[in-house]
């Protein structure tokens, strides 16, 4: 987790899938793309915020990818991304947007479907 | 509409950079478009044409104006858009391939999305930034950006990064069309016209008696003079067109060249010339007294000169109106076919007023006629309220003035109503006004028209009956009778009666002839004889005389014989010459 922030914090921005795969094929594997904007501070947080996550709650069975529409800009009309940082839920279906710095854990894990709801 | 502004933006100052939309009507009204490198808001209600006004400004600068576009859409798909916009003529594919225009749809879905933290917009100025640069584009439309409140819940976010957002869209130097949906008591539902305040137009859908009218209004151009009123606007197969019709004058150049009536009678009663070119004409009358013949007449004259016509037909099909022109021998169908009449049918009550007058306005710069006929304009009275029907026809007489074009529009008086007034009031600007009407008399309907007025030329101020024969109107001499004028069979039983004491006078006239011949041969006989008589006795007299000389002769022969064989001296003495000369 320190070092995929020390990646981030450091220019250029290349985080560009840093997979983390899980050995087994048999539990749910999860895709994740996390839109970001070269590097700002949000940025930086958004992608702190999904590795603790993930490492807490998705340990071994998951898979960011990090796509920076400065470079990109091309993009961002694929998942329809109009807000920045963007955590789409590729895999599993179906999918799931998240907006926003991912500050709110247990909103995260709702968005996530990790959690359920209130709603 | 002319090129030309109706609104003088040229005082001397620069005149604020506009972007034209190349919409015909919007340019005159906001003085030659939307102001160039700023945000324009475009805020209505649903469906009254925000989105194609916004797409016909990208369409028209990209093929007209050389100014590429980006169109980003937040309701529908650029897929439903080309689809959308090509029955307006515009082919979105093309202009894509062509780099020209980018559409890119934008789609925000709240299901999908869940908020947590902070965010920025800033994927969307990204998207909009990489398709500006792609094209280099100079035009914007974001339709419609509301499509965001209800996607994203933070609205302190949303309202920061829209500030945000139209700032940088200046900055960037585009022309940008924002649309927005109309709110309760506010011109956007979510207040836009906060950040975007340099030019913000108003469309409006209304429904007035079941009829819908779109109307186009400028809330406020700053930096500019612009039409305030609310302007009826169009959206037919070649886009929107907006018409500035309120802004037209009294600035019209008037013509003193004379067209044909098409019933060479009624020419003459109009000062022996007809209509002038350029005027209204106004036929008002009862049902069934031939005001549409008379119009056809007008109309079948101005083919005839080779001149373009138009005819609005609000009753009739056009198939039913050439059929029955047909009947009284009128052949319009060999003009229909070679385009020099145009007849359009509608219902009158199928449209807004506007609508009408919009539809009137565009097929008449388009065909661009001489003659134009508008058959009823009461029924436009059934498309809105009678005021609106007024205001409407004003402004349609104007437009067709200022465009030279003579009109002829055709009023059904009711039965009952007093004849020499209109439904729709407009006696007062029609230039020349024929009156038909019924004329009972003896158990007859006749036809009967007169010159109710004619500006500017002598015209006749007799009540002439007119038929309508196979082979076409015929208008007939004034038959007066102890009654007034006598039409139909009186006129007929008057003509009769006139036809027979002609005929009395006329064998009169030869029976006096023969009598004259008669007594000048017996007068010519008489000195014939009397000549003849003065001949024997000339014959006579001269008979007498020489035998009276004979006779004096022989007496003086007798008597010198006597005197010689006398030897009288005397009468020796009284004849010595003669006796000299026989001695010598």
């Amino acid at each position: 987790m320190k070092r995929a922030v020390k990646q981030l914090s450091k220019p250029p921005l290349r985080l560009d899938e840093i997979a983390l795969q899980a050995d087994d094929d048999s539990v749910e594997k999860w895709d994740l793309r996390l839109y970001v904007a070269g590097q700002s501070p949000r940025s930086v947080a958004a992608f702190a915020n999904l590795k603790r996550l993930c490492e807490e709650h998705l340990a071994g069975r998951y898979n960011i990818e990090v796509i920076d529409l400065v470079k990109h800009p091309q993009l961002a009309a694929g998942d329809q991304i109009i807000a920045i940082p963007t955590l789409v839920r590729k895999l599993p279906q179906p999918i799931r947007k998240i907006v926003g710095d991912l500050r709110d854990t247990e909103r995260a894990l709702v968005g996530l479907q990790l959690r359920p709801g209130k709603s | 509409m002319t090129t030309k502004s109706t609104i003088d933006i040229s005082n001397g100052q620069p005149a604020l950079p506009k972007a034209p939309t190349g919409i015909p009507g919007l340019d005159d009204i906001t003085g030659g478009g939307l102001p160039k490198g700023r945000p324009t808001l475009v805020c209505g209600s649903a469906g009254c044409g925000k989105t194609l006004l916004a797409m016909e400004f990208l369409v028209r600068g990209a093929t007209e104006y050389g100014e590429p576009g980006v169109f980003m859409a937040f309701e529908e798909t650029a897929d439903e858009l080309t689809k959308n916009v090509r029955s307006l003529g515009f082919d979105l594919n093309k202009l894509v391939k062509q780099k020209k225009l980018v559409l890119d749809f934008v789609r925000v879905e709240r299901s999908e999305i869940e908020e947590t933290g902070e965010y920025d917009l800033e994927g969307l100025f990204i998207r909009l930034n990489a398709a500006i640069e792609s094209i280099g584009a100079k035009r914007v439309v974001l339709d419609t950006i509301e499509a965001l409140f209800s996607g994203l819940q933070n609205e302190g976010i949303l309202r920061a990064e829209l500030r945000r957002l139209f700032r940088w869209l200046k900055d960037k130097g585009v022309s940008a069309v924002i649309t927005g949906e109309r709110g309760e008591g506010s011109l956007t539902r979510r207040g836009l016209e906060e950040y975007v305040s340099d030019c913000v137009i108003l469309l409006d859908h209304r429904v007035t008696d079941q009829v819908s009218t779109r109307r186009l209004r400028i809330v406020k151009y700053r930096g500019t003079t612009h039409g305030t009123n609310e302007y009826p606007f169009l959206i037919d197969e070649d886009g929107l067109s907006v018409l500035p019709v309120t802004s037209l004058g009294l600035l019209h150049t008037v013509s003193s060249e004379r067209i044909s009536s098409g019933v060479p009678r009624l020419d003459a009663m109009l000062g022996g010339e007809g209509f002038y070119r350029g005027s209204t004409v106004l036929v008002s009358g009862t049902a069934g007294t031939g005001k549409t013949s008379l119009a056809a007449h007008f109309a079948n004259a101005a083919c005839q000169r080779g001149e373009h016509c138009l005819y609005f037909a609000f009753e009739e099909s056009p198939g039913q109106l050439i059929r029955n022109m047909q009947s009284i021998g009128l052949d319009l169908s060999r003009w229909v076919k070679n385009n020099l009449l145009q007849i359009h049918s509608s219902r009158a009550m199928f449209d807004g007023l506007e609508m009408h007058l919009a539809m009137i306005h565009k097929q008449v710069q388009e065909s661009k006629p001489d003659v134009v006929v508008l058959d009823p304009i009461g029924a436009l009275i059934q498309a809105g309220t009678l005021r609106d029907a007024n205001s409407m026809i004003i402004r349609l007489i104007d437009f067709l003035k200022v465009n030279g074009i003579t009109a002829m529009l055709i009023d059904l008086t009711s039965a009952g109503e007093a004849l020499e007034r209109t439904d729709v009031n407009i006696s007062s600007i029609v230039d020349t006004w024929l009156l038909v009407r019924d004329l009972e008399l003896a158990g007859e309907r006749n036809r009967a028209m007169y010159v109710l007025k004619s500006r500017g030329m002598r015209h006749s101020n007799q009540l002439r009956e007119f038929l309508i024969t196979d082979r076409g109107i015929d208008l007939l001499d004034v038959y007066v009778g102890p009654e007034g004028v006598l039409t139909g069979s009186s006129r007929v039983s008057l003509e009769a009666r006139e036809r027979a004491t002609a005929l009395a006078a006329l064998q009169d006239a030869e029976r006096k002839d023969r009598e004259r011949i008669r007594k000048r041969e017996a007068l010519e006989a008489k000195i014939i004889a009397l000549r003849k008589e003065f001949e024997i006795e000339d014959t006579e007299s001269v008979l007498i005389a020489s035998q009276e000389l004979t006779r004096q002769q022989r007496l003086e022969k007798d008597r010198s014989a006597m005197a010689v064989s006398r030897q009288a001296d005397q009468l020796a003495v009284s004849i010595p010459p003669r006796r000299k000369q026989s001695s010598r």
